[in-house]
């Protein structure tokens, strides 16, 4: 078998392309994801037309807004177009060079400052949207949607800051400013206050000391009700907080499940397509004929076979990791359990490919077929729970079950960091399949000459 | 495969081997022997079991029924379409070969096979590179690692040019001087003629006849104009 291995990688090396392919392919990948991952999502291009007049400051109940921070958070989340005119960001939108525009209105600020007085009036920005690309103009519309509940959020606590000032001045007194005339407000408590003691003046079972207390009364629940509006006034403004608990363990990182996914289809592509095209070789070289007739088994053949699948598996996946360090910090300390992880991975492909060569017989059908099997399974495999039915999800997940990617991609998020999935798990699965498929490849082998 | 004991003279024997794939009967009851350095060419039309005879006797096909039987050493078989690796050099093809086959000398065995084969000149050219005349030289030297007593031949010089050919057979009857017993087959009447010492016909399935050329031309009757006349005279004879 070491002699038949020995001699794979030989051709190996003599096929520039091939060799070129299994070398420059994972380099690649690490290169893109590297560079997707630390580079992070583009901008989208959006026109911008401010026709608030210059240096109009934005004062809500005596508290002034920064508007040039706020413009300058919103740039920095998209990529401002400065326009001058609603024609010119309308032309924009509608040519396609930005995803969208976002038009501030004269009156803006006008509007929101009227929310701190007695005559409030909504304030609207306007929004224009190029739908061409649905993706990108979701993104526009999120990001947009995102900033202004932010603002949305500041302004109306700061209303709620107002109307508790307003209710604090009716429960406890004070001076209130009202049409650039000042008033003196006496204020519940000290009117209920007052009022007992005029109704201590008067005659007990008197029928104005009971119409009194009456009044009395209303001032005490007046007050009682509205000492507890300033809680409802805070809740109101931001009805729905976010209380975040970690129950147990870290959360899987982002950049390393995307780095496992990486590994897993480049670990499928490599050895599926090297191993089936190899067995198939050597049906269309017509030496299959030769070895088996009392050289090796058609099953040590098959051994051969995923073995070379698994060394290359492992010599291209560690290629690949170690091109993605360039941008990332990978636990290199977890290296140990990277290798049976791969080996795993690839010895699971390296037998779905012996089984896809055996059935193909040649190499350019055992490729092709190889190729179009694993894709749409691979994407199968990525699909979220939640975002199909459940029905579907179980067809699915058995489906994926019944091939490498899902389980190798397991392996690897397991092997990469401690917060993954069972490592063993996935590598018991892993074998399980290896056997399988090594069987349906033996039964292929017997019409294979 | 069966061992003869050492009381049996005959390099190989052949007896009753029969072989069917589904409903169609490719062999029905074939037998000969062969002595050592015996060149015997199997012949018939297309379809008479020849491929499937030497696949029987290589051991890649297992017959329905029949007896075969080496006397010594072991069977070599060369493929009608060259069998080796065209990315690897005439050299490394016959080092892997050689290894597989356990050669104990396994220097000295490639090294005879590229002089036996008259490839030393090319033993570092890839394969896939040579002529098809010297592609067949390279997949006959790979049928003759470990010192096969029989080497088994599939149309040796099918698609080679007449240079090419008489290349061959010049190896060919070379190593049958050597004490190799060859068995081939071949579509070439003449081929047969000229380098079988005898001859076995197949058509059908069935074994029509076990002679020497002059003994086939004999039993086709007079008037034959060359060799091939008389073969096709004696398969009409027969019902073929």
């Amino acid at each position: 078998m070491r002699a038949l291995l020995l001699k794979d990688l030989r051709l190996m090396w003599r096929s520039p392309l091939l060799t070129a392919l299994l070398v420059i392919y994972p380099i690649v990948i690490a290169v893109l994801i590297g560079l997707a991952l630390s580079a992070g999502p583009d901008k989208p291009r959006v026109a911008f037309l401010n026709e608030v007049p210059a240096d109009t400051p934005l004062t809500v109940g005596g508290e002034e807004f920064d508007l040039v921070a706020g413009r300058d958070e919103l740039c920095d989340r998209i990529e401002c177009v400065r326009v001058s005119t609603r024609a010119e960001a309308r032309d924009l939108v509608a040519s396609g060079d930005v995803l969208g525009a976002l038009i501030l209105p004269a009156d803006l600020i006008q509007k929101l400052e009227s929310l701190g007085g007695l005559a409030p009036a909504q304030a609207t920005v306007e929004v224009l949207i190029n739908e061409e690309d649905p993706v990108k103009g979701q993104l526009v519309d999120d990001r947009i949607e995102s900033l202004l509940a932010g603002a949305n959020l500041r302004i109306s606590q700061q209303i709620s800051e107002i109307s508790v000032g307003y209710l604090g001045i009716l429960l406890d007194g004070g001076s209130l400013d009202l049409l650039g005339a000042e008033f003196e407000v006496l204020g519940l408590r000290a009117a209920e206050a007052i009022l007992t003691q005029v109704g201590d003046q008067l005659p007990k079972g008197s029928e104005q000391r009971q119409e009194l207390e009456r009044v009395i009364d209303f001032a005490s629940v007046a007050a009682e009700n509205l000492a507890v509006a300033d809680d409802l006034l805070g809740a109101v403004s931001q009805p729905i907080g976010v209380d975040r608990q970690v129950v147990g363990g870290s959360s899987p990182s982002l950049d390393l499940f995307a780095i496992a996914v990486a590994a897993a289809i480049t670990l499928m592509f490599t050895t599926m397509l090297l191993v089936a095209g190899s067995l198939a070789l050597e049906r269309e070289e017509n030496t299959y004929r030769r070895l088996v007739r009392g050289l090796i088994s058609p099953s040590g053949l098959l051994a051969e076979k995923i073995a070379l699948g698994i060394v290359v598996a492992v010599a291209v996946t560690l290629l690949m990791l170690a091109g993605l360090e360039l941008f990332l910090s990978l636990q290199w300390g977890r290296f140990l359990l990277w290798l049976p992880a791969i080996a795993a991975g690839g010895a699971g492909f390296a037998a779905f490919g012996a089984a896809v060569g055996g059935a193909a017989r040649e190499v350019r059908v055992a490729s092709l077929l190889a190729f179009m099997v694993s894709l749409p399974i691979a994407f199968l495999s990525l699909v979220p729970s939640g975002t199909v039915g459940p029905g579907l999800f179980d067809v699915i997940g058995i489906v994926t079950a019944l091939f490498p990617f899902d389980p190798a991609l397991r392996a690897l998020q397991g092997a990469l960091e401690e917060a993954g999935p069972s490592l063993a798990a996935a590598i018991a699965h892993l074998a399980a399949l290896t056997v399988a498929y090594s069987l349906l490849a033996r039964l292929a082998l017997r019409r294979f000459d | 495969m069966q061992t003869l004991s050492s009381s049996v003279e005959a390099a190989i024997e052949v007896a009753s081997v029969r072989k069917s794939f589904g409903d169609r009967a490719a062999l029905k009851g074939v037998g000969f022997a062969a002595e050592a350095g015996e060149l015997l060419a199997v012949i018939g039309p297309n379809g008479a079991g020849k491929t499937t005879l030497l696949s029987i006797i290589a051991g890649s096909v297992e017959p329905d029924g029949g007896r075969i039987e080496v006397g010594s050493g072991r069977v070599g078989f060369v493929p009608q379409r060259p069998a080796l690796y065209r990315k690897l050099t005439v050299e490394e093809n016959l080092r892997l070969f050689a290894r597989l086959e356990g050669a104990e000398e396994l220097e000295g065995e490639v090294e005879r096979m590229l002089e036996q084969a008259a490839l030393g000149e090319r033993r570092a050219d890839l394969a896939g590179t040579l002529s098809s005349g010297n592609q067949q030289r390279v997949n006959i030297a790979i049928g003759l690692l470990g010192h096969p007593a029989v080497l088994l031949l599939d149309e040796p010089s099918t698609g080679l040019d007449p240079r090419q050919r008489s290349r061959l057979w010049e190896f060919v009857l070379g190593l049958a001087a050597a004490g190799t017993t060859v068995i081939f087959s071949t579509h070439n009447i003449a081929e047969a003629e000229r380098y079988g010492n005898r001859l076995i016909v197949l058509a059908d399935g069935e074994g029509l006849f076990d002679g020497t050329p002059a003994e086939l031309h004999a039993a086709a009757g007079d008037g034959a104009a060359d060799f091939e006349a008389a073969f096709v005279n004696f398969l009409r004879e027969r019902g073929h």
